[in-house]
């Protein structure tokens, strides 16, 4: 009987659901982990990427532009990065429409967009799928870190539906129960970046199924504001920088020299 | 032959706007208030081609407002506001019956406690400005100064004009918002 009313995105089924929307946020459960905490002085983003492999070339990826390696984590605004986890042809089309609306805002107003407005932005387009027939929803949710001069540093969270909220810390996709209810037990409403960086990776390493992180698995950027020029300053790490932090860290995996001698 | 003045000092904006709303050599009001509060920061003052001045005033101050309804009560810095202005005015010059308005726009933004004074015109041209007026300026003035300065700039024109301009309007823009100054 369900069949009759999850074909189409439109159409609620008698016990008041969307199928459609369910079944995205199902698709996007099963997508790497994107974990985001804000701090006093800043905000950190990690995502865990899925497509990896021997054989995949990451030769354009390993130099990284500014925007990094870019698979799952993307600079929107030079005041926004976000992190998306679902369906990569999707999140791409989001991501496209978020520059080209901070672009605009820009435009008109010579102002950075403010980021809770570039979050409405994106979930009045994804709102528009869950309504308008024939149409398959964006199987996307994101992670926005931010910074504008209203609020400060913020992080927001949305989904398929258009719904989006804020928070201190969170995470989607793939074990992201795990993740909340670590960051709930570890959050505190003083903590400082650095402090966000070691629980943000230390919560990551527990939700990734590989024993040991490392760049080709993880990507990682923060959001603060220069000291001096006050500006919103964004850092999408490259595949190296990310090495050299789970290294000072102490999460990073063995030398791979020991790691062929034990198997 | 509309009379538009502003002045930035210390910690406010003062705009002042003649009250004589003429057509030809008639003088058709004397209580003409030639400015729109955008919102509570922001104030324009227009000169220009009679119906589009007040038309294009209200047209910004319904999108500024609707801005501030849409953004949760946040409302749009000054700088925000005069770009937005200067990109609906330099998109009309473009179109085929462009808005004949040049405007002042006086605003405080309570973000950095700070004063300003925009110049815009038809063109599209926008500039910030410590004063669009004659006098002798300093950017420490307190508001009773930059009020006396008003005095003498006004009493310019007052001898120079040909016609009676009626007085001015007198508003003061500053972190408690927009007021009027009675004893003009």
């Amino acid at each position: 009987m369900a069949r009759r009313y999850d074909s189409r995105t439109t159409i609620f089924s008698p016990e008041g659901r969307l199928y459609q929307i369910e079944y995205a946020m199902e698709a996007i459960s099963h997508a790497g982990t994107v974990l985001g905490v804000l701090a006093k002085d800043g905000i950190v983003l990690a995502a865990e990427k899925k497509v990896t492999g021997k054989l995949l070339d990451l030769t354009a990826t390993k130099e990284g532009g500014y925007g990094g390696s870019g698979e799952k984590i993307f600079l929107l605004n030079s005041n926004v990065v976000a992190g998306v986890a679902g369906i990569t042809a999707d999140a791409n089309s989001l991501v496209n429409f978020a520059r080209q609306a901070a672009q605009r805002h820009l435009y008109l107003y010579n102002e950075d967009i403010p980021v809770e407005l570039l979050a409405q932005r994106l979930c009045d387009l994804k709102q528009g799928y869950t309504q308008h027939g024939g149409l398959r929803p964006f199987g996307v949710s994101l992670l926005y870190a931010g910074y504008d001069p209203h609020h400060n540093f913020q992080l927001y969270h949305s989904d398929p539906s258009g719904n989006y909220s804020g928070w201190k810390a969170t995470s989607i996709g793939a074990n992201n129960g795990t993740a909340q209810s670590l960051l709930k037990q570890e959050y505190k409403d003083d903590i400082t970046l650095e402090e966000a960086i070691g629980l943000t990776l230390r919560v990551m390493s527990k939700t990734m199924d590989s024993t040991t992180l490392g760049s080709e698995k993880l990507e990682f950027a923060t959001l603060t504001v220069d000291p001096v020029t006050k500006a919103p300053k964004a850092k999408v790490y490259r595949p190296a920088e990310v090495d050299a932090l789970l290294q000072k860290q102490g999460l990073a995996k063995p030398d791979e020299d020991t790691e062929m001698k034990a198997t | 032959m509309d009379i538009v003045l502003g002045i930035r000092v210390q910690d406010s904006t003062i705009i002042a706007t003649s009250k004589a709303a003429t057509r030809g050599i008639s003088v058709l009001k004397t209580t003409d208030d030639k400015t729109r509060a955008l919102n509570t920061h922001n104030l324009l003052a227009y000169t220009g081609e009679a119906g589009d001045t007040v038309q294009f005033a209200e047209y910004i101050q319904a999108n500024i407002q609707l801005y501030t309804m849409r953004e949760n009560d946040i409302e749009l810095s000054p700088k925000a506001t005069a770009s937005f202005v200067r990109n609906e005015l330099a998109t009309s010059i473009r179109s085929r019956k462009p808005f004949q308005v040049n405007v002042l726009l006086g605003g405080f933004d309570p973000k950095t406690n700070t004063p300003s004074l925009n110049w815009i015109d038809y063109l599209g041209t926008q500039v910030e400005l410590p004063y669009a007026a004659h006098g002798h300026y300093r950017p420490d003035m307190k508001l009773e100064e930059g009020l006396e300065l008003l005095k003498l700039s006004l009493k310019e024109l007052e001898t120079r004009m040909p016609i009676d301009f009626k007085g001015v309007y007198v508003k003061v823009v500053d972190k408690d918002g927009i007021r009027d100054v009675a004893e003009y």
